[in-house]
């Protein structure tokens, strides 16, 4: 079989405010030899609106999508929500329109969370990272029920160098993000990541690690509001041994 | 923008959320019991069960009618009475009519969600008749004035101290908190009542077409006595609860008393089909079954929510929600609470007027995979909140946030034409300047936004965005390098 050029989906929120993550998934993917490109006008995969129950709108988002990826071999993204999205909520959004509607089945088939298409389609279980140090997991809902993808990344981070994995308690409960939720309905929100930061702290790791930004926003958000400096980063960044923080 | 003023939601949830006594007891039924239906669903060793049930579920919902007129002309053989109540005032005035026509002067209830969703012991008192619950956790919230906060363990919310103050109040027995002299105290002031009681008015867990018997699961055994020790009783029965046969009834029996206590099968099972007779002298003189309607056939009728209706009340969903989890039962301003709550309290009662029950999740999925019958809220949620965003004729559903939809419009033609988004992005990152702190954080935003900086800190749009990193570096295209693929791994 042929080597895939694998296509990128940035989501939004990596583009825009975690863009070293897409950089780090970037220098895996070179370590490894796997060749991608970056198909131009990509955006955003629609979440937010779906979520909202703006299908309309998400839909129009769904289109400009598939437009821009219908060409991709493969698409790899560092986030398990947007794969989940693409997979799962597109055929349902154009369930009325069956040309869009193979369109979307055919994009989602080849749509891939980043660890799983490493593990699961590359079958790579060691990507040759070094990061010296204790880090925790977080199983993000839409990765771990929506995809079932919780094992994957779990070997990845087993075969980096000096990387200690303690399991958090609680490691698949929800962080409490939920896209507009999270501003929607800040105190429970709040309450939610509370837990969760309860929960990471226990570890006593150095570092918390997940496949979803937008769940690693969050904690983010609450671990230095509460002035707790656990390093928080994407599992890309720990796969590619880079140990910067967010610039 | 100004902040929204609060909802009674929030106001409910933030109130439970200040309870540490509520937020431990929610803690340590989580555990207990979302865990461990969790635990016992991967541990079962017909691993294909849930997945059948569910599938008879739903094959009942397509025969309801067939199957509603069987069990109907089973129970009236045994000389039982059946009416169909299509709404809830229907329901309640054919019960004060027996009520009525029987004299009776006390009614003692077995735990019955539907008899509050039609709210009937207002109008039993109303018409001058003592209402008295006999189980043990309605008991309670009963004589504390309260509401339930979980649908198999209503007073979840309150701890054996508080308890145990109220029964010396209310009950005259010295204050203890000791879980035995409590049950105690309860039994003797319910036995009294059980043995005066005109009327025993119960709900229905199931109810199997095949024999025409309603079947109640409890673990005290009061809910048999309400059927049994007055001389009438009325059952009230949501036309959905109904299985064909007894095999369906055994496998369905089984994962609602797993998903609800993780028990094999409930210390007590009581099939009820008609009046005592002369062969089967046990039980009541006269048997009412009414079933309700109440909005039922409304959701039946749509494919988009039908699924709801296969439901058997077993709870486990509260038992896993994050969100129920924090801000407990009464929040949720309904009978149902929980993820069950928060799909079925909108479609019976109004999608506008519960609007928060339809937004207030993550929808992390945890209610889909707990379920029994593996309902799938998760999608009922975003479809309720679509009828929200879009407004809906056949729901009677009006536009919920008219500026949302604003806002929204405006997203789509942002996402949908990237120079636009570009643009936005760089100016969004100017006006973002006088907020990011030392720490490259924001701390505090104004308006909507503030939801999230009230409680967190927010990353700030990154000096570049991957795109134009990307631009920079990568202007030229790369070499397509080989892959290695699984093939070539495993070779
Ligand atoms: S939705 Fe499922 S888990 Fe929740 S109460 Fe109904 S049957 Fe039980």
């Amino acid at each position: 079989m042929p080597g895939k050029t694998v296509s990128l989906f940035i989501q939004c929120l990596v583009d825009t405010m975690f863009p070293e993550t897409g950089e780090a998934m970037i220098s895996v993917f070179d370590r490894l030899g796997v060749a991608y490109d970056y198909p131009p006008g990509q955006t955003c995969c629609g979440q937010p609106a779906f979520n909202s129950g703006y299908s309309r709108d998400a839909a129009a988002a769904a289109k400009h999508f598939i437009d821009i990826f219908e060409a991709a071999a493969v698409i790899v993204c560092p986030s398990g929500s947007c794969v989940h999205m693409v997979r799962h909520h597109y055929p349902e959004l154009f369930a009325d329109d069956p040309a869009m509607h193979s369109r979307a089945l055919a994009i989602g088939a080849k749509t891939f969370e980043f660890t799983q298409y490493l593990v699961d389609e590359l079958a790579i279980h060691d990507v040759g990272a070094q990061f010296p140090g204790t880090v925790t997991y977080h199983d993000s809902c839409h990765l771990n029920r929506g995809l079932g993808i919780a094992d994957q990344p779990r070997t990845l981070l087993k075969n980096v160098r000096g990387l200690e994995l303690i399991e958090m308690r609680d490691s698949d409960t929800c962080c409490g993000f939920g896209g507009t939720f999270s501003v929607n309905y800040p105190e429970i929100s709040v309450a939610m990541v509370d837990e969760k930061v309860d929960n990471i702290l226990a570890t006593g790791a150095g570092t918390v690690t997940g496949c979803d930004i937008s769940c690693l926003m969050n904690i983010l958000g609450r671990l230095r509001r509460r002035g707790e400096d656990v390093q928080v980063l994407h599992i890309a960044q720990i796969l590619a041994g880079d140990k910067g923080e967010k610039r | 923008m100004s902040k929204k003023p609060q909802s009674q939601y929030c106001m409910d949830a933030k109130k439970s959320m200040d309870s540490p006594r509520l937020q431990a007891s929610l803690h340590s039924l989580q555990n207990r019991f979302g865990k461990g239906a969790m635990a016992l669903w991967a541990e079962m060793d017909d691993q294909d069960m849930r997945r059948r049930v569910k599938k008879s579920r739903m094959k009942n919902l397509e025969y309801l009618d067939i199957l509603l007129a069987e069990l109907a002309k089973n129970v009236r053989t045994r000389g039982g009475h059946v009416h169909f109540a299509e709404t809830a005032q229907d329901a309640i005035d054919y019960t004060l009519d027996v009520a009525r026509k029987n004299e009776v002067k006390r009614v003692v209830k077995g735990k019955s969600m539907l008899s509050m969703e039609i709210a009937i012991d207002p109008a039993l008192q109303e018409a001058g008749i003592e209402v008295v619950e006999t189980d043990l956790g309605e008991y309670i919230i009963q004589l504390a004035g309260d509401k339930p906060s979980h649908i198999i363990a209503p007073c979840i919310h309150m701890d054996r101290s508080r308890i145990g103050e109220l029964f010396a109040e209310k009950l005259g027995i010295d204050y203890t908190d000791d879980p035995p002299s409590l049950t105690a105290a309860a039994r003797k002031a319910l036995r009294e009542k059980l043995l005066s009681a005109d009327m025993g008015l119960t709900g229905c867990n199931l109810a199997c077409a095949a024999t025409g018997h309603i079947s109640l699961v409890s673990n005290e055994g009061n809910i048999r006595m309400s059927t049994t020790m007055p001389p009438v009783h009325v059952a009230l029965m949501g036309m959905e609860r109904i299985v064909a046969t007894l095999d369906e009834h055994r496998e369905t029996v089984q994962l609602l008393t797993r998903g609800a206590a993780l028990q094999k099968l409930s210390t007590y099972v009581s099939f009820v089909g008609g009046p005592s007779s002369d062969d089967d002298p046990d039980g009541s003189k006269e048997f009412h079954l009414v079933i309700i309607d109440n909005g039922r056939s409304k959701i039946l009728a749509d494919p988009e929510f039908r699924e709801v209706l296969a439901c058997i009340r077993c709870g486990a969903c509260l038992n896993i929600c994050p969100v129920y989890g924090r801000i407990g039962g009464h929040a949720y301003n309904s009978p149902y609470c929980g993820p069950i709550g928060a799909v079925v309290t909108p479609l019976l009662d109004g999608i506008n007027k519960h609007a928060d029950l339809c937004k207030g999740e993550t929808l992390c999925g945890a209610c889909k995979d707990i379920c029994p019958v593996q309902i799938d809220l998760p999608r009922m949620l975003a479809a309720l909140r679509q009828k929200l965003a879009y407004g809906s004729d056949r729901w009677n559903t009006r536009q919920h946030n008219p500026l949302e939809v604003y806002a929204f419009t405006l997203w789509r033609l942002i996402v949908c034409w990237s120079p636009l988004y570009r643009t936005g992005l760089k100016i969004a990152r100017l006006c973002q300047r006088p907020f990011v702190e030392k720490n490259r954080m924001i701390k505090r935003m104004a308006g909507v936004a503030s939801g999230w900086t009230d409680g967190r800190d927010l990353p700030p749009i990154a000096k570049k965005t991957f795109d134009e990193i990307w631009q920079e570096k990568h202007a030229t295209p790369l070499p397509k390098l080989p892959v290695a693929t699984k093939e070539d791994n495993n070779a």
